[in-house]
């Protein structure tokens, strides 16, 4: 057996979750995948192992399937010391507006399962008495718009929950962190219009990450500039904001 | 639909650019149109890897699949970049055996132009240390190719400008080093041919280059700075250095494109002047450099490719058979001095003999300028193309974006072969790019 760190990574194939997982496996952390599609994992699992040296594990996880949490985190080898919930889902807000199956998705996707599941790590955590979790929440969170409003409050769900459980969990030595990606290229963002000053590449996200778990960061706005922009968005009236066309 | 360009910045082409992520996307997104190329970082100057109707992205293929240190080898996705790989395994031992003049390429782009590195003369191209490719074809087919299973394909892939199919994944071969360190040596050699015969005197390292000081002209015409390069063993290293270097990213990077008119005859003479003198101090003794420096000189400018202005810039990269490369040279490089508008440095190297059909290295000098793109540029480049095509030789399909049929067909025999092997791999012609529409496709 190894004395190295660990760290799990729900939603491994996703682009940030690839890069999250390269960054700390980079750093000597072993690795858990986990994610819906496990033979699409193996590849990934493959990369780290030749790359780094590291062992890594491949798991099932189906956010949705929130029924099947207390099996998935029971039958995991050990217990973690950093897990990153990556799982979300944009979906479409228009088909969202009248597709309640789909806002439901939508929010359950980004809200219930990752809320869910780093809850119960989190119960799992305090009892050993460390770890840290990390949720990737979004920038869309931080003021409802009226472009993806149905995406945006599930994520100002999460960073709610991210919120009051790092209050919590801090005072039983477990650290929480919250990471705003902005606009980052990736699957998720693809074909939409990004603003090129305020979007990064996915291995930037996995470094911050990386780096906010050292540092014990709280939360994390990938580019240093949508901190700002969110300062400012999140300040503006509501009647001057519900004007905007954002 | 997506604006798309090669590293020169010209031309600026429309396409529909994908970024699969499965290799069964790759399939889709050839078999679904007519007109599709692999596209892998983009640093191919010109229209090579910009599809007639879609262009495939590939760098998101970057997973390794397996490694053998006793061996050397390795199995890998096509999007890999060289700078990923030197990073990944420079620290333990390994390094590619052929790198360009960037670590910026990718894998499946180094296998398609069959890339050659200041090695080429002793050690040969990327394709020589290739073992074998996963080539999705345009009919569909997902094969094997290598020496010895589908070896035409396999030829026809290396130096092939991604028109055989897509490489998905590629079995190479690293080299073993002690260091990431070279032993450099530097040459100063006051004109043409004693740059040639510096060169020529460079054939046993491992490693050589000259750059050229284009602006100059009259007795100091060819005046140059010959690099010769062997990898440095750890005995060799000044006492507490790291085995391995650490590659800092580019730091610097060109923000905004640069108004031309920063780049004129003037600034370019000086900055030669400068460069010259400054590397002529250093001649003579040698001493041991980073990897980094020593083969990507480029590469701590990132963007630099902006510095052209907006209307970017062509490079022109010919190959002159050994006979009458003297000559041939001799009048190129007056034409550019007489001009003064050429690039910062020229670069003149010898090759050895290339390893694909279509491969661009033969037995000669290579001798490669950057040409912004203004006025009469490219009647002037037609002229040299007319020298080029007389002395026997070629240019470089991973630095055009101009040339003619005719100076293409004159330069590359294989064509007919190439194109028959291309059909039977792809009988509906679903793979074409602009440059083989432009220059050998029947329309
Ligand atoms: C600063 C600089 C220095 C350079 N120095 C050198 C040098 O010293 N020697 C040298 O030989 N070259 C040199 N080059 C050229 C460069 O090495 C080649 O253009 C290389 O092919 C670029 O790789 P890429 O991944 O960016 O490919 P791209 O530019 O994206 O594509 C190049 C070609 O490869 C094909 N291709 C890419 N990926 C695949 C794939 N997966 N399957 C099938 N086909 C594919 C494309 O269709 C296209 O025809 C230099 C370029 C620059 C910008």
């Amino acid at each position: 057996m190894t004395s190295r760190k660990s760290v799990l990574v729900l939603g491994g194939s996703s682009d940030i979750g690839r890069a999250a997982a390269r960054a700390f496996a980079k750093a000597g952390y072993d690795v858990g995948l986990a994610g819906r599609d496990v033979a699409a994992l193996d590849p990934d699992a493959a990369d780290l192992r030749t790359r780094y040296s590291v062992e890594v594990g491949v798991y099932r996880f189906d956010v949705l399937d929130t029924a099947a949490f207390e099996g998935f985190v029971g039958s995991l080898p050990t217990l973690p010391d950093v897990v990153i919930s990556i799982v979300g889902l944009l979906g479409t807000q228009e088909s969202a507006q009248s597709d309640l199956a789909h806002a439901t998705t939508i929010m359950r996707s980004n809200y219930e399962g990752p809320s869910l599941i780093l809850g119960l790590f989190a119960e799992k955590f305090l009892g050993r008495g460390s770890g840290t979790l990390v949720g990737v929440s979004s920038v869309a969170g931080d003021r409802g718009r009226a472009s993806n409003y149905v995406y945006g409050s599930a994520k100002a769900g999460f960073s709610g929950f991210l919120s009051g459980l790092r209050a919590r969990a801090s005072r039983g030595g477990v650290h929480v962190v919250t990471v705003k990606p902005g606009f980052v290229r990736t699957k998720m963002t693809e074909g939409m219009k990004l603003i090129g000053p305020l979007t990064v590449e996915a291995p930037v996200v996995g470094d911050a990450i990386l780096r906010a778990v050292e540092n014990k960061t709280d939360v994390v706005y990938v580019s240093g500039k949508w901190r700002l922009v969110m300062l400012i968005i999140k300040t503006l009236p509501e009647a001057v904001f519900k004007k905007l066309k954002f | 639909m997506t604006l798309v360009s090669g590293w020169g910045r010209f031309p600026v082409v429309d396409t529909d650019l994908l970024r699969p992520r499965s290799f069964e996307a790759v399939g889709d997104a050839v078999a679904d149109v007519t007109g599709s190329v692999a596209r892998g970082n983009g640093r191919a100057y010109g229209d090579a890897a910009i599809g007639a109707a879609r262009t495939v992205g590939m760098t998101g293929f970057d997973r390794i699949r397996s490694f053998d240190p006793a061996t050397g080898r390795i199995r890998l996705e096509a999007g890999v970049l060289l700078a990923d790989l030197i990073d990944t395994f420079g620290p333990r031992g390994f390094l590619p055996f052929v790198v360009p003049g960037t670590r910026f390429v990718s894998v499946g782009g180094a296998i398609a132009s069959d890339v050659h590195g200041k090695n080429h003369h002793c050690e040969g191209g990327f394709g020589r240390y290739l073992d074998s490719i996963l080539l999705r074809t345009g009919e569909g087919e997902t094969i094997e190719v290598s020496r010895e299973q589908n070896s035409d394909a396999f030829f026809a892939t290396v130096g092939g400008m991604g028109l055989t199919g897509v490489i998905l994944e590629a079995t190479i071969r690293l080299r073993p080093v002690e260091t990431g360190w070279i032993r450099e040596r530097v040459i100063s050699a006051s004109d043409l041919d004693a740059a040639m015969r510096a060169l020529d005197a460079g054939d046993t390292a491992t490693y050589s280059v000259a750059w050229i000081d284009c602006a100059a002209r009259g007795r100091s015409l060819g005046r140059s700075l010959i690099y010769l390069g062997e990898h440095a063993n750890k005995d060799e290293l000044a006492d507490g250095a790291d085995a391995f270097p650490v590659g800092k990213d580019p730091g610097l990077s060109v923000p905004i494109d640069m108004p031309s008119m920063t780049l004129n005859r003037y600034s370019i003479r000086a900055f030669n002047e400068l460069y010259y003198r400054m590397g002529a101090r250093r001649a003579g003794g040698s001493h041991v450099v980073s990897l980094y420096p020593y083969f990507f000189p480029l590469d701590s400018l990132s963007d630099w490719n902006r510095i052209y202005g907006k209307r970017g810039f062509l490079q022109h990269q010919c190959v002159i058979p050994e006979a009458g490369a003297r000559a041939v040279l001799g009048d190129i490089l007056e034409r550019v001095a007489r001009r003064g508008d050429a690039s910062f440095l020229a670069v003149l190297k010898k090759l050895g003999q290339g390893d694909g059909l279509m491969s661009f290295p033969l037995p000669g000098y290579t001798l490669a300028l950057d040409f912004p793109v203004n006025g009469d540029i490219l009647d002037f480049l037609d002229e040299i193309d007319r020298l080029v095509v007389a002395a026997g030789g070629r240019l470089y399909l991973a630095k055009d974006a101009r040339q003619s049929r005719t100076t293409f067909e004159a330069g590359y025999p294989a064509l007919r072969r190439f194109n028959a092997i291309r059909k039977s791999l792809d009988p509906n012609g679903n793979i074409r790019s602009k440059l083989s529409q432009r220059l050998f496709d029947e329309v």
